[in-house]
Formats: C-alpha cells, sequence, structure tokens
C-alpha cells in the first residue's frame, strides 16, 4: 500500500487537493452541531413514546413546568401551525397528539438551563397511554386483519415492472429467498443543533442536515412563519449517510427558541439518536432467474417487500429504487418484478446510502451466482456474458444513455492481485477471525472468494425535477483576486465543499477561493445525497464560472476596445491573465474594480416517473462497481476475518482522486457491517440494542486493506463527465463479502447480517412460505398522494 | 449528588462506614456509562481511584494479591508471566479503557461477561475486601452470586483479590462478533497447575456467574494422570479423554439466548474454546518440559 | 462541586454537577470542544485525551476524579503556526472526512507513536481499535499512521 502524498499545483479538477476544512478539523477546531455555544443559551430535550402503538389519554407536564431551571414544555397543542412535517408526505407529527405509531415518537419537549435538570423534569412529565394492538411484521402488515398504522391502510407503496413477457420458455430456472436486516447510519456526530430566536419574530437555526431548503421547507409552516423569516444555517456535520435528511430536532429547536426567546441547544446522546434518525429498510426478496442453457439471462422475477415503518419519509422512492435495480446490471429480456413497501409500528425507515439498491443486490447476485452453479460455468464469466452495456435497455423500458462500462469495470476488478495467503504465517491472534479474543491459533480456517456487481443511479429519479443553485463572485481584492462561492450544497464529509472550490479554480484560473458557509440565503442546492452533489452542485457552480467568465470578458472588451486595443482570438482565462488566442493581454484584477457575480441553477435532464406497468425513463444516470472479497472464516467458531475487498468502480472522471478512493473505502466498510455485524434488533417495535456496544460497527480490527481502481469512462451531459462515487461501493459489497462467505462455507446464508451461528450451521437458512399477495392499489405512485396528503420536498421543486 | 474524595484508605473505609449506599468508582468504565446513560443516580459516589492502596501487586508467600485498581494496561505491562491473566486483559475494550478498567471493578459490577473474571475463578482466587472493621478474605465462587450481584457489605470496599502462584501453561479466550470491542459471547479460561496436578477451567458469558467446568476438570485431570502426563508432557492423551473433556465443559455451561447471541452458539463455542485452549496447553507443555520453561499460571 | 483542573497547561476551574463527565466539562466549561460526544460510552474514542499523560475517554472520567490532575486535549497539539506532524499527516493522507473522528484518533496516534516510533500494522490496528471511524474505512487513516511514523522518526531504522 503506497503513501498518498500531495503535491501542490494549480489544485483544480482531477488533482488529489486537500480538504478545505481541514485544518480545522485536524485541530479539534471544526464547529460541529453539537459544538455550538451561545450566552444565556437553554438545553432543549425529547420525551418519546415507550410503546410502538398507543393512544394518548393525557399529557401532565405540570410537574415539569414547575421544576426550578426549567423554561418551557411544549405539546403538541403548543405547534402554532402546521402539526405534520415529512420529506415526501407531511404525515408525521411534529408532537403526538392522540396517537403514537412507533416507539420513540416525540410526545414532548422542554427546555431547561442546564441537561441534568433537563432530563429530571422530563422524567415528571405524565403521559397517560392506552396500549394498541401493533404491527410490527412487514408480512402481517398486508393481512387485511393487521392493525391499521394510518387510517387508509398499511400499503405506502407498490410497484409492478412488467418488461417482455415474463412467461418465456427458459432451459433453467434457479429460485432463491433473501432477507436484509435494519441497518443504520451510526454518523459519529449526532443530531445537533441551535436555534436562535430573532428580532423580527422569526428564529435562525444552525443545524447539522442534509438539505437546508427542504428542512425549512417542513419548518416554517409548523412555525406559522413565512420563509423568510426562517433561515436554517448549515452547523459542521459529522456524517449524515441519509440519517440527516428528514427533519430530527429542528423543529422542536425552533419552537422551544421562540417560546424561551432564549437560544435553544438540542444535541441527541447515541442512544437516542437511534430513534432520532430513519433506518435502512429490512427486506424480504423472492427471486427467480430463468436462462438459457448458453447463459444468456431470460427471465427475472422478483417480489420485493420492505419495512417503512411507522411514516412516510422517503420510504416511497427506495422501493422504486429497489424496484427498478432488482434485475441486476444485466441485460433481461424479460421480467416482473413487484414491489411493495408497507407501513408498521416499528421506527420509520428511509434514506441510508444505497437507498433500495443495495438490498437488491444481495439477491441478484446471489441468483448469479446460484445459477452459475446450476449451469457448470464460471460466475465472473456468466456476469460478463450478461452485463449492460450503453445502449441496453432496462425493464422499465428506458434505454441506457449514459456511460455503462460494466465489463471494464468487472474485468479490472478480477485482475486486482489476489492477497498473499498467510493463514500459516505464526503471529498474534490478531491476523485470525476472532482478534483480540485470542480464539485462535489458525485452526479451522477456510478462504473463501466471492465476486458481486452492483449498480446504483445518480441524482434523484422518477421524474423529480432537481435542481442547484449556485452564485460565484469574482471579487480585485487588494490582497490579490479571490473568487467566493455561495452555495447551499451541505458538506457532511464527503468532501464536496473541496471539489466546488477546485471546479472554480479550473473554470476561472484563479487559486484563492473562498466557500461562504451555506445557509438559505442563496437558492437550494438539493440534497447531499443520492451521490449527486458533483453533479448538481459541481453543475451550477460550473455554470455560474461560466457566467462570471463571460462577463469578465465582456467587461474586458469594452474596457480595452474603449482603449482602441483589438482582441483577436477566443478570450480565456489562464494563470490569472486573460489571453486572446495565444496571446496574454491583462491580469483580470484590472477588470475587477467592481465584482463579478453570476447566479446560475443547474438542472440534470429530464427523467420521467413510472406508469402503471413500471415503464419509464426514471433515472437521470448509472455508476456502476465490481467487488471481488477475499475472506478467512474459522468454520469452528464461525468468526470471519476479511483479508481484502478489491474493487473496481466506475466513475466517469475522477475529480479528486484521493477523494474518490476515501469514499470507496468507507463506502464498502458500510456494507460489511451489513454483512458481519450491523442490525437494529427489534422485539415487537422496541429497539433492543440501542448503543455502540451492541449495534456494532466494523472497527479497525475489522477491515481490511481496500484495493480500489477507478475505470474513467466519462458520462455525456454531465459536468466534467463525472458520476458521483458515494454509493456504488456500499451498493455492492455486502454481496460479495457473503459470496466469499458461501464460498468458504458451502451454506445458503440467505440472511444479511450473518452470524455465527449461521456461518457453522446452527441457524438455518431463513425460510418462508412465499410472498405475500401483492395489494390491490390505484396505481405505482404512493398512496398517500390519492388520498390527497400533502407532497413535501416535491413542494420545493413545484412539481 | 455527591462525590466523596477520601486521600487514604483508611479515610475512604470510614467513608463507606458513614456511607453504605455510597457507589465506588475507579476506573469508570461501567459506572460513568450508568450516570451517563441515566441509569444511576446514586446519592454519593466515592473516587478510589486515588488510593495507593489499591494500586499495588506484589508476591507473598507463593501468592500474588494483585490490588483491586491495578488496571489492565499494567497487567499486560507488569505481570506478563501470568499469561491467562494478559490475555484478558489484552481483549479488554481499548487501549483508552485497558488505562482505566480494573480487576475490581469487573468484580464490583460482578457481570458474567467480565473479562478478567473467568481468570480469576481459574486461579481459585480469593477476594479480599476491607472495611473499617477489617479485612476479610472469600473465595471468588462465594463473592460471585448472580447476574451482577456480589456477596460486598456496603460498607466494605473491595481491596484485591489473592491467588496462588501456580506453574504450568493456561490460555484466555473471548468470543465476539467482531474483532475487536466487544462484550464475550462466550469466554474461557483454561490453567494446569503442575504442582497439584490438576486442570482448571471456568466460564463466562454462558451462566448468571461464573461457571467452573469440574466434572470436566476432575476427569480430564485424572485422565492425564492415567496417561502418565503429569510426569512426562509428552505423553499423548487419548482422543476419547480429549472429546470427553469439550463435550463436558460444553455441558456445563448454563447459557440463554439474548441480543448477543443464543444459547446453543454459547454452549457449542464453550465447546470449542476448551478444545483449543486444551491443545495450546498441551503443546506448550511439549514444546518447554519441566517447570522452569513452562509458562506461571 | 468545584474543580480545578490543569488543562493544556494552564489551571482552569468550574462549579459542576457532581455526576458529570470529564468530557462534558472540558466542552462545556472550559470552552475546549475539541473532544466529541459520539457514544458516551467509551466505545468510540471520539473523547480522547490525556489524564496524567495516559490516554483515556475523557467520557468515562468523572470531573472530580480529574481535580487538581493534568489533562491534555487535541488542542494542546499544534503550535502557534504549524501543526503537529500527526494532524500534517492526516491531511496529507486524506484521513478526515467529516472529521467528527478526527480529534480522538489524532491524540490515539500521537500516543502511540509516541510509545511506539515505529509501529507494525498489527500494532498500529490495535492500538486504535478503540476509535471508531464511519466515513473512512480507515484506509487512509493507517496511511496517515504510516507517513507520520517515517516523518517522525528520523534516521534509517
Amino acid at each position: 500500500m503506497s503513501l498518498r502524498t500531495v503535491p501542490r499545483t494549480l489544485a483544480g479538477v482531477g488533482e488529489s487537493v486537500r480538504r478545505i476544512d481541514g485544518v480545522p478539523k485536524v485541530k479539534g477546531a471544526f464547529s460541529f452541531g453539537s459544538d455550538l455555544w451561545a450566552e444565556g443559551m437553554l438545553w432543549g430535550h425529547t420525551v418519546r413514546s415507550p410503546h410502538p402503538h398507543a393512544r394518548i389519554r393525557s399529557i401532565d407536564v405540570s410537574q415539569a413546568l414547575a421544576t426550578s431551571g426549567v423554561r418551557a414544555v411544549l405539546v403538541a397543542g403548543d405547534v402554532p401551525g402546521r402539526k405534520t412535517f415529512g420529506l415526501e408526505f407531511a404525515d408525521q407529527p411534529v408532537l403526538a397528539s392522540d396517537r403514537v405509531r412507533y416507539a420513540g415518537e416525540p410526545v414532548a419537549i422542554l427546555a431547561a438551563v442546564d441537561p441534568e435538570t433537563a432530563r429530571r423534569a422530563a422524567a415528571r412529565i405524565a403521559v397517560d397511554y392506552e396500549v394498541l394492538p401493533a404491527v410490527t411484521d412487514m408480512a402481517r402488515a398486508l393481512a387485511p386483519a393487521a392493525p391499521r398504522v394510518h387510517e387508509f391502510g398499511n400499503v405506502l407503496r407498490h410497484i409492478r415492472i412488467v418488461h417482455g413477457n415474463p412467461e418465456a420458455s427458459v432451459d433453467v430456472w434457479v429460485e432463491g429467498y433473501y432477507e436484509t436486516g435494519m441497518q443504520d447510519q451510526a454518523m459519529l456526530g449526532p443530531e445537533a443543533g441551535m436555534a436562535i430566536p430573532a428580532e423580527d419574530g422569526g428564529v435562525d437555526l444552525y443545524v447539522a442536515t442534509q438539505w437546508l431548503h427542504a428542512d425549512r421547507q417542513q419548518v416554517a409552516p409548523c412555525l406559522a412563519l413565512p420563509h423568510e423569516k426562517v433561515r436554517l444555517h448549515l452547523a459542521g456535520v459529522g456524517g449524515a449517510f441519509g440519517a440527516r435528511e428528514d427533519v430530527s430536532m429542528h423543529i422542536h429547536a425552533c419552537l422551544l427558541a421562540l417560546r424561551t426567546r432564549r437560544p435553544v441547544r438540542m444535541v441527541y446522546g447515541r442512544e437516542e439518536s437511534f430513534f432520532g434518525h430513519v433506518h435502512r429498510h429490512p427486506s424480504r426478496i423472492w427471486m427467480r432467474h430463468g436462462a438459457a442453457r448458453d447463459g444468456t439471462l431470460v427471465c427475472v422475477r422478483a417480489r420485493i417487500l420492505v419495512d417503512g415503518g411507522a411514516y412516510a419519509s422517503s420510504s416511497s422512492a427506495v422501493i422504486g429504487n429497489a424496484s427498478t435495480f432488482a434485475a441486476g446490471p444485466y441485460e433481461v429480456p424479460n421480467a416482473l418484478i413487484e414491489g411493495t413497501c408497507v407501513y408498521t409500528n416499528n421506527p420509520p425507515c428511509g434514506a441510508m446510502r444505497g437507498f433500495g439498491a443495495v438490498q437488491v443486490c444481495v439477491g441478484y447476485e446471489a441468483q448469479m451466482d446460484k445459477l452459475a452453479r446450476a449451469l457448470g460455468q464460471d460466475p465472473v464469466e456468466l456476469r460478463r456474458r450478461n452485463a449492460l452495456a450503453s445502449g441496453s435497455v432496462l425493464v422499465t423500458g428506458q434505454v441506457l444513455q449514459g456511460s455503462a462500462p460494466v465489463r471494464e469495470v468487472m474485468a479490472r476488478c478480477a485482475a486486482l492481485p489476489m492477497p498473499a495467503d498467510d493463514r500459516r504465517a505464526t503471529g498474534d491472534c490478531l491476523r485470525y477471525p476472532g482478534g483480540a479474543g485470542n480464539v485462535s491459533r489458525g485452526e479451522a480456517l477456510r478462504r473463501g472468494i466471492g465476486f458481486a456487481v452492483g449498480w446504483k443511479n445518480i441524482a434523484y429519479s422518477e421524474g423529480f425535477d432537481d435542481a442547484s443553485e449556485a452564485v460565484v463572485r469574482l471579487v480585485g481584492a487588494p490582497s490579490g483576486v479571490r473568487a467566493e462561492v455561495y452555495t447551499a450544497a451541505a458538506e457532511v464529509g464527503q468532501g464536496i465543499h473541496t471539489l466546488l472550490a477546485q471546479i472554480v479554480r479550473t473554470e476561472l484560473g484563479v487559486e484563492t477561493v473562498v466557500v461562504h458557509p451555506p445557509d438559505t440565503g442563496v437558492g437550494s442546492a438539493g440534497s447531499s445525497s443520492a451521490s449527486r452533489q458533483t453533479m448538481m452542485s459541481g453543475g451550477a457552480v460550473q455554470l455560474a464560472c461560466v457566467g462570471v467568465r463571460e462577463g469578465l470578458f465582456a467587461r474586458a472588451r469594452r474596457h480595452l476596445e474603449g482603449e482602441g486595443v483589438p482582441l483577436r482570438g477566443e478570450l480565456r482565462i489562464e494563470a490569472g491573465w486573460i489571453h486572446a488566442g495565444s496571446a496574454p493581454v491583462a491580469p483580470i484584477e484590472r477588470f475587477l474594480g467592481e465584482p463579478i457575480e453570476a447566479t446560475r441553477v443547474y438542472h440534470h435532464r429530464p427523467t420521467t416517473p413510472l406508469d402503471a406497468t413500471g415503464r419509464g425513463d426514471p433515472h437521470v444516470a448509472f455508476a456502476f462497481a465490481a467487488q471481488r472479497a477475499v475472506v478467512d472464516v474459522d468454520t469452528e467458531l464461525g468468526l470471519v476475518r476479511v483479508v481484502q475487498i478489491a474493487t473496481a468502480q466506475d466513475v466517469g472522471r475522477a475529480l479528486n482522486p484521493q477523494g474518490v478512493f476515501g469514499q470507496i473505502e468507507g463506502g464498502t466498510a458500510q456494507g460489511l457491517g451489513l454483512a458481519l455485524m450491523e442490525e437494529v434488533r427489534l422485539e415487537e417495535g422496541i429497539i433492543k440494542n440501542a448503543s455502540f456496544t451492541d449495534y456494532l460497527i466494523p472497527t479497525i480490527l475489522d477491515m481490511p486493506p481496500v484495493e480500489a481502481t477507478l475505470v474513467e469512462e466519462p458520462e455525456p451531459g454531465v459536468p466534467f463527465g463525472a458520476k458521483g462515487v458515494g454509493e456504488p461501493s456500499t451498493v455492492v459489497s455486502t454481496a460479495a463479502i457473503v459470496a466469499a462467505l458461501r464460498h468458504a462455507t458451502g451454506r445458503q446464508l440467505n440472511r444479511v447480517p450473518i452470524r455465527p451461528d449461521d456461518l457453522i450451521g446452527l441457524a438455518p437458512p431463513v425460510a418462508t412460505s412465499g410472498p405475500p399477495p401483492a395489494p390491490e392499489v390505484p396505481g405505482p405512485a404512493p398512496i398517500p398522494k390519492y388520498h390527497g396528503l400533502a407532497a413535501g420536498q416535491q413542494e420545493i421543486m413545484g412539481s | 449528588m455527591d462525590v466523596l474524595l477520601p486521600r487514604t484508605l483508611d479515610e475512604a473505609l470510614t467513608m463507606k462506614a458513614a456511607h453504605p449506599e455510597a457507589v465506588p468508582i475507579a476506573g469508570g468504565t461501567d459506572l460513568m456509562v450508568e450516570l451517563n446513560f441515566d441509569r444511576r443516580r446514586p446519592q454519593h459516589l466515592m473516587d478510589i481511584s486515588r488510593l495507593g492502596d489499591l494500586t499495588v501487586w506484589r508476591r507473598e508467600d507463593g501468592c500474588l494479591f494483585l490490588g483491586a485498581g491495578v488496571t489492565y494496561a499494567r497487567i499486560v505491562r507488569e505481570l506478563a508471566t501470568f499469561r491467562p491473566l494478559v490475555e484478558a486483559s489484552r481483549s479488554v475494550g481499548s487501549p483508552q479503557i485497558r488505562n482505566r478498567a480494573t480487576v475490581g471493578g469487573n468484580l464490583g459490577t460482578a457481570s458474567p461477561a467480565g473479562d478478567a473474571l473467568p481468570v480469576l475463578a481459574a486461579y481459585d482466587a480469593d477476594v479480599v475486601l476491607a472495611s473499617a472493621a477489617g479485612t476479610r478474605a472469600i473465595p471468588w465462587s462465594a463473592f460471585l452470586v448472580g447476574p451482577k450481584r456480589n456477596a460486598m457489605s456496603p460498607d466494605e470496599l473491595i481491596l484485591g483479590v489473592r491467588w496462588r502462584i501456580a506453574t504450568g501453561p493456561g490460555s484466555f479466550s473471548k468470543v465476539g462478533p467482531r474483532n475487536a470491542m466487544v462484550i464475550a459471547v462466550a469466554s474461557l479460561c483454561l490453567v494446569v497447575d503442575e504442582a497439584r496436578r490438576e486442570v482448571r477451567v471456568a466460564l463466562g458469558s454462558v451462566g448468571p456467574t461464573i461457571l467452573r467446568a469440574r466434572d470436566a476438570e476432575a476427569r480430564l485431570s485424572r485422565a492425564i494422570a492415567e496417561a502418565g502426563g503429569w510426569d512426562d508432557p509428552v505423553a499423548p492423551l487419548p482422543t476419547r479423554a480429549v472429546e470427553e473433556f469439550c463435550a463436558g465443559v460444553a455441558a456445563a455451561a448454563r447459557p440463554i439466548d439474548d441480543v448477543r447471541g443464543t444459547a446453543a452458539y454459547r454452549r457449542h463455542a464453550s465447546g470449542i474454546l476448551a478444545r483449543r485452549a486444551l491443545s495450546w496447553a498441551l503443546e506448550d507443555r511439549r514444546s518447554s518440559p519441566g517447570s522452569t520453561g513452562a509458562a506461571r499460571g | 462541586m468545584r474543580i480545578k483542573v490543569h488543562v493544556n497547561g494552564e489551571w482552569k476551574t468550574a462549579d459542576v454537577w457532581p455526576g458529570t463527565s470529564l468530557l462534558f466539562v472540558l466542552r462545556e466549561h472550559f470552552g475546549l470542544a475539541g473532544a466529541k460526544n459520539a457514544c458516551e460510552q467509551g466505545e468510540c474514542g471520539s473523547c480522547s485525551v490525556w489524564l496524567d499523560g495516559t490516554l483515556v475517554c475523557a467520557c468515562l472520567v468523572l470531573a472530580a476524579q480529574a481535580h487538581e490532575r493534568e489533562v491534555r486535549t487535541v488542542e494542546s497539539l499544534a503550535g502557534e503556526d504549524r501543526l503537529h506532524p500527526v494532524q500534517e499527516a492526516f491531511l496529507a493522507s486524506g484521513a478526515v472526512q467529516c472529521g467528527f473522528c478526527t480529534p480522538g484518533l489524532v491524540v490515539a496516534v500521537a500516543d502511540l507513536l509516541a510509545h511506539h516510533p515505529s509501529p507494525d500494522e498489527a500494532e498500529v490496528r490495535e492500538a486504535l481499535s478503540g476509535n471508531l471511524c464511519r466515513c473512512t474505512g480507515y484506509a487512509k487513516i493507517l496511511d496517515a499512521v504510516r507517513l507520520a511514523s517515517a516523518r517522525t522518526r528520523g534516521g534509517s531504522r
């Protein structure tokens, strides 16, 4: 493994530029949402339901209110405006009024002078619950007699995709059933922010989030305030991975701040954080893959069921994704895919890195390995034979118009060197499964190798008119020319702010670039999710730079022609000078007596929703990744050491290679976690492992070296030809590791996360009596839409 | 809530007599979690992390006395000849945790998953308790009475543990669902006591408290005797004796299903750990025969 | 209760609720927000500091236990106008993404290299086993440790 150090250069697009926020971060000086402090601030605290389903008979806050040091206690009746919020549908109460629908749902909030006072006061709030029967199993939620989570029933969305002839005859069928557990984003920075009441009767909210404007769009109506009076500012974000797409403490902190006229800080502890954000949907997947004897895929039939929990969040889009990606990155001429998302009284599920594409990848890659075995074919060759390419028709009828170097990705991955076989080397227990537990000196080790390919959409889908706005300003400051970028794009650790500065340097040839702290004073940049910011905010900044350049050139022409200096040839900027053709003309600061500014909005090409048979043009672009996992399994104890992950990823163009590798390595770790150790354990709707002691994420002793190689086939029609890179590695790594474990143990392993019991055969594979019947639905849109429930983020984009 | 800050052990014991409900805090790795998570609000806390009497260890009369306040990090550095204890210490949490956590804390919390506890049981250690009225020592099995329950009187503090130093190999192993920072799903300590001609095996996390597999131990010790193994470390042990030992250890486990693991797995793992620990111990005896070569237990 | 702690070279006092952790005192009373609270139970290492020169999780130290003791935090590592070699190595290697784990890791790595200037990979992994990172997958953190070790070693080995 080489040391990657970074030489100093123009620091533009394509270089491994250092993070612009790196110095404060390594010094501990970077201000995260949980570090915010204000004179006279109060501490906010949330009281939550212990029951997954209950009616609220009464809430008595008198004792809490009377507690010394408590400044406000609020319940649903104190919400001045709209009582509900939500990303796609405003179905989630700010504070529960008559009913709670999941254990952890907020019921009351209070503000006190210190956290201990807040905790003691919270314990004095008396809520009288009438416990109701809860539905906590996703299949049972479809039964007619199941308790209803919402009045209109428990189906959130059902999608049916019919492609070609699903009854086409095949030579070989393979069938499989798969389950994936509920995963938590486990971002280290908890939910956190500070609300400060303003003189104008409004409020300033500093919050760690993924989309400032979608938050405001939900917060303002609940506060009964116009948007202009609700100003959101991005606080430092300690990781997101989808957990900050939904509103958490935002409205609560604002309500308390407006009531007390004091700044209110709200920070969740780790235990509370498990209830405070959505999780990855657990899934059940039934698949049948049919092929010709030569290995050509003929038909894929898939039935997908995911548990959306108590409120809609972004579940509608997740099941859309799962369904449209279920056939895998392969040419499939015939398909029947049905995806259902149900409501239950489990904690809500929503966005997590991979967004539905992760779960189906576990299924379809297992199926491809089964098919390879049934046909006596090499599993990599089977995939290569069937791989998608540019021009392929997908099961939705969408023609894959962008770059699709799937075969190249597979070949480059397979060609990466295998790790040395060090199993017999004597040494520390740390090199064996079980690590620091000292359970092995190399006994009963079997090595396994697995291969998987996955795919993911880049940017939002199904007709959502996504956009991002950016302002770029060129200033001829006394200390030298400087470019300023004003964007609402949320830096969540992925490196978007650094990349935007690189783009400005490349487009304007200016070394000094300042990124203004993001807030709602500029137009929406959209969410830091769906691997979209490089395309969308990168695109907006690029357009704004073009606007600035044009403005600069126009001004230069006016000045110079006015002085009688003709300009021959096309104008361009290089190293701080305007050039006409090959001749340098003048330093740009000559024309920056007044700054030049441009505001631009970037839209991606239009997509369409799915029709009643799942036909449409739903995704903007696609990215592909292949991984090969090598594992050592202690076959007596069922413990695993992942030895190496080798991966090739389709990135279009690497705009910051070090950053790209960092995303691939980190995404792989989250897939490894889902494969081996991460699951939110629910019992009758109650989370049993809401802590880092029992919800385990990979430590440095669990992560192997990741050998990564980038495939750069530019994507047409997007800025710099670059694809987003955050998600594909997470999509594919679980499947690759499971394949390796199957190879090592010969066991079916059809449920993730895999436990030691599964690896040694103490627990049988999960079984099923078949998928539940498909629900009757009026159409492919989410059910709340048919009932007129207000849309959430759709409103911003005017769709 | 108040924090008592005794400067000496005597002062601490006087304070404990006056405030029997005061909760002692040393490394804080268990207690601070309870405070931080608002699960406990004792009237008094008593900081015992600075008491010199608790942070010593010494050899005395063929025994080792380990003060309750000696951290796992110090055990790894200073008590290298006690290999099972070092292996257990090394498996505890992280370097940050090992720099604070203590055997006294394991005993005070009395969780069946406490990492040092199977080692103390396999060492047949006594727990030394002190109060203003004096000191007493009770066997570990009398001290650990149930899950998170011990036999301390409210006016007592744990002074430390004491065990007879044995000669012979041994090991500690702990199974968990990832490669570091785990609470044991099953753990096992095996100690070969050459002088006493016995093998001792203790199990953690597979019962309401720490268990000794006494039947399996006794049978194995006899089987080694029958094979002439006590006098000749190279003498092979019959396969059947090994199998019976593993089965006997697994049978001694009394595990439950919980969020960390299933009872079936725990029982199975106990048998595997027993097999491995035994084979390592026999291998260590074979490769370094004689009392001077073998590791001290 | 009133406590007095020698933090990063100067004495600081605070009136604290007796059940407070050292982490809370550092962050909320002493204005040193570098140490982070990600789990409050010693599982993640984001709150790593030095207590009397020993690497500990500040969330597990009762504030009273730091009374009249010496504490050093991540804020003590950088000089007026230069970063600590470990901090510089983290930046050069791309080992920082969201940065929440970074202060704890920087402290843990500085501690490791102070005791073992040339650790092998197994030693590094074991030493950092108590520091969780959710963003990086640890690969570039390992690069950073190697780089810092190489740079601070001085002379061939």
